[in-house]
C-alpha cells in the first residue's frame, strides 16, 4: 500500500543506491541472527512483491553467515486489506505460498517500505490464519514514517523522513531494475 | 486488470482476458481452500443471497461455502419456502431482497434470460447460476479451471461433449468458452439431443460416440435428465446407455491420459460406467472441489463497491 497515483513527470530523488541496499541487508541479516541467537525455529516471510525478493536476499546472507538455510514463505495480503469494501475495482490477487507449518516458529516478516502500518497489520492477520507463530518480527528496507497504526519494525535498513504525499519506490534487480530507492514528488 | 462488470450472466459475453482473470484469481483461492483455516476476511460485511427457483444442492452449497469462506453473510432463498408460492413475481422478490441490502444475488431460474432480466432491474450484482437451457457460466468456469489444472493448454485442445446438448446450459457455456479459447469442440449425442445450428457456435457435430472420442484429451459427459424420458427424445434408457454411455473400452479411444468430466449428479451405469466414474482419469471430484475456489474468485471479483 505504498504506491499512489503517479504523475506524468515526477521528480525523482535518489535516497539509496545498490551498495547502500546491499550493506543494509547484510546488517539486517546479522541483526536477525543476533536477536534470534542463530537460525533455530527461524523463518522468513516476504510480503508480495518487493518483500519477497528482499526475503530471498536476506536468506542468502543468513546462509553465508551461518551456513543454514531458513525456510522462506511468500504472502499476498490482498484479501486482508482494510479498504476492499471501499474499492470500486478489486486488486489483482497473487498467490500466498508458505510451504511449511509456521506454528511455533519465529517469523520475520519482510517488506520493502514501512509507511502507514496497514500492510503490516494485514500481513499479521494473514499469517495468523496460517498457524500460530511463536513470534512475529518485522524487517523493512525503508521506514518512511507516517504510521496510522501502533506498529514498529524490529529491523530497519534506513529511516527516510518523507512528507505524506511523496511516494517511496524500492526498485530491485529481480524486477528488471537497477537496485535503488527513490522518492517521487507527487 | 480487474473485472469491470456488475454481473456475471454468460460466457458468450465474456472476453478471453476476463475468463483468464477469473481462472487466475481462483488459483489464489485454491490455496486458501487447502489451508487448515479455510477462511479469509475479504467479503466481511457483504451479503450474498442464493435465490434458487430450481432444486439444486451442489451449486447452491458450493456458492454458500464460497461466500462463507470469504466471510460474507449468506441467505438462501428457495421458492417452496418463500412468498413465490403466494404469487410474487421474480422481480418483486428480487427487489425485496435488494431492499435488505444484498450485495450479490446468485440466481438459478428455469427461464432462459432470467438472470439478465434481474440484472437490469436491480443494483445488486447478479451471478447466473443456471437459467433454463441458456447458460451456467460458473459451472463452465470450474470445468475450464479443472482442465487448466491438469496442464492441458486450451489452444488446439480436443474436447468431446457427450449427451443431451440441447437441454444443457452447462454444454452451451462450455462451447462458448472453449471455442473462444481456441479449443476444438465436438458435440455428440442422438439427433434429438443435438440443437440445430450448434455448428454456428463453432462446435462439430457427431452422432457416433466412438468417432467423436477418437483422439480427444477431454471427455465431458452430460447428465441424462431421466425426467425428460417421457418426451420421446430416446426410446429407452438401456438403448441410450448402449449407444452413448461412456465405458472403459470407449475411454481407450481418447488420447492416453485424457480426462473424464461430469457436472454431476451422475447416473451410474447410464451415461457413465461406474468403473469410469471411479477411474484415475475421472476428475469429477476435482471439479466439485475446484467449484468452491472458482466461485470464491468470482464473488471476490464481483464484490467491488458499486
Amino acid at each position: 500500500m505504498t504506491t499512489g497515483a503517479r504523475t506524468e513527470k515526477p521528480q525523482e530523488r535518489l535516497v539509496m543506491e545498490a551498495g547502500d541496499i546491499a550493506r543494509a541487508l547484510t546488517r539486517i541479516a546479522h541483526e536477525i541472527l543476533e536477536r534470534n541467537k542463530g537460525t533455530k525455529d527461524l523463518a522468513l516471510v516476504g510480503i508480495r512483491t518487493g518483500g519477497v525478493h528482499l526475503a530471498h536476499r536476506l536468506a542468502r546472507r543468513i546462509h553465508d553467515i551461518e551456513g543454514a538455510q531458513v525456510p522462506i514463505g511468500e504472502l499476498d495480503i490482498t484479501l486482508y486489506r482494510d479498504d476492499l469494501a471501499l474499492r470500486k475495482d478489486q486488486p489483482v490477487l497473487r498467490k500466498t505460498s508458505v510451504p511449511f507449518n509456521i506454528s511455533d516458529l519465529k517469523i520475520v516478516l519482510v517488506d520493502d517500505v514501512l509507511f502507514t502500518g496497514r500492510t503490516t497489520r494485514a500481513a499479521m492477520d494473514g499469517l495468523i490464519d496460517l498457524g500460530r507463530p511463536a513470534e512475529i518480527q518485522l524487517a523493512v528496507l525503508v521506514d518512511r514514517g507516517h504510521r496510522q497504526l501502533p506498529i514498529k519494525a524490529n529491523y530497519i535498513g534506513k529511516n527516510i523522513p518523507t512528507s505524506r504525499d511523496e511516494i517511496v519506490k524500492v526498485l530491485l534487480e529481480e524486477e528488471g531494475e537497477e537496485d535503488r530507492v527513490v522518492i517521487l514528488k507527487a | 486488470m480487474s473485472l469491470k462488470r456488475k454481473d456475471l450472466l454468460s460466457l458468450a459475453t465474456l472476453s478471453v482476458e476476463e475468463i483468464m482473470l477469473i481462472l487466475e484469481t481462483a488459483d489464489s483461492f485454491k490455496e486458501v481452500t487447502g489451508r487448515e483455516i479455510k477462511k479469509v476476511p475479504a467479503l466481511r460485511g457483504k451479503t450474498v443471497v442464493n435465490l434458487f427457483f430450481e432444486p439444486s444442492t451442489r451449486t447452491r452449497t458450493s456458492f454458500e461455502l464460497a461466500a462463507k469462506r470469504l466471510s460474507a453473510d449468506v441467505i438462501n432463498f428457495s421458492p417452496s419456502s418463500s412468498s413465490v408460492v403466494k404469487g410474487e413475481t421474480l422481480l418483486d422478490t428480487a427487489r425485496n431482497i435488494e431492499a435488505m441490502q444484498a450485495d450479490i444475488i446468485v440466481l438459478r431460474h428455469p427461464a432462459a434470460g432470467a438472470a439478465e432480466t434481474l440484472a437490469r432491474s436491480v443494483k445488486s450484482s447478479v451471478i447466473n447460476a443456471g437459467d433454463g437451457w441458456h447458460e451456467h457460466p460458473t459451472q463452465a468456469l470450474l470445468d475450464l479451471y479443472t482442465i487448466r489444472e491438469r496442464k492441458l493448454p486450451f489452444k488446439g485442445l480436443r474436447v468431446a461433449i457427450v449427451g443431451d446438448v440441447t437441454h444443457s446450459r452447462v454444454a452451451r457455456s462450455n462451447i462458448h468458452a472453449l471455442v473462444k479459447l481456441g479449443a476444438e469442440v465436438r458435440v455428440v449425442g442422438p439427433p434429438t439431443m443435438i440443437p440445430p445450428a450448434v455448428d454456428r457456435l463453432g462446435a462439430r457435430v457427431y452422432y457416433n460416440l466412438e468417432d467423436a472420442l477418437r483422439g480427444v484429451q477431454v471427455i465431458m459427459m452430460l447428465r441424462l435428465q431421466l425426467e425428460r424420458q417421457g418426451r420421446a427424445l430416446f426410446p429407452t434408457i438401456r438403448e441410450y446407455s448402449r449407444l452413448y454411455g461412456l465405458t472403459a473400452e470407449r475411454v481407450k479411444l481418447a488420447e492416453p491420459g485424457a480426462i473424464v468430466m461430469h457436472p454431476g449428479p451422475i447416473n451410474r451405469g447410464v451415461e457413465i460406467a461406474p468403473e469410469v466414474a471411479d477411474s484415475l482419469s475421472s476428475v469429477i471430484l476435482d471439479q466439485v472441489a475446484n467449484g468452491v475456489a472458482v466461485r470464491m474468485g468470482i464473488l471476490y471479483l464481483m464484490s467491488g463497491a458499486n
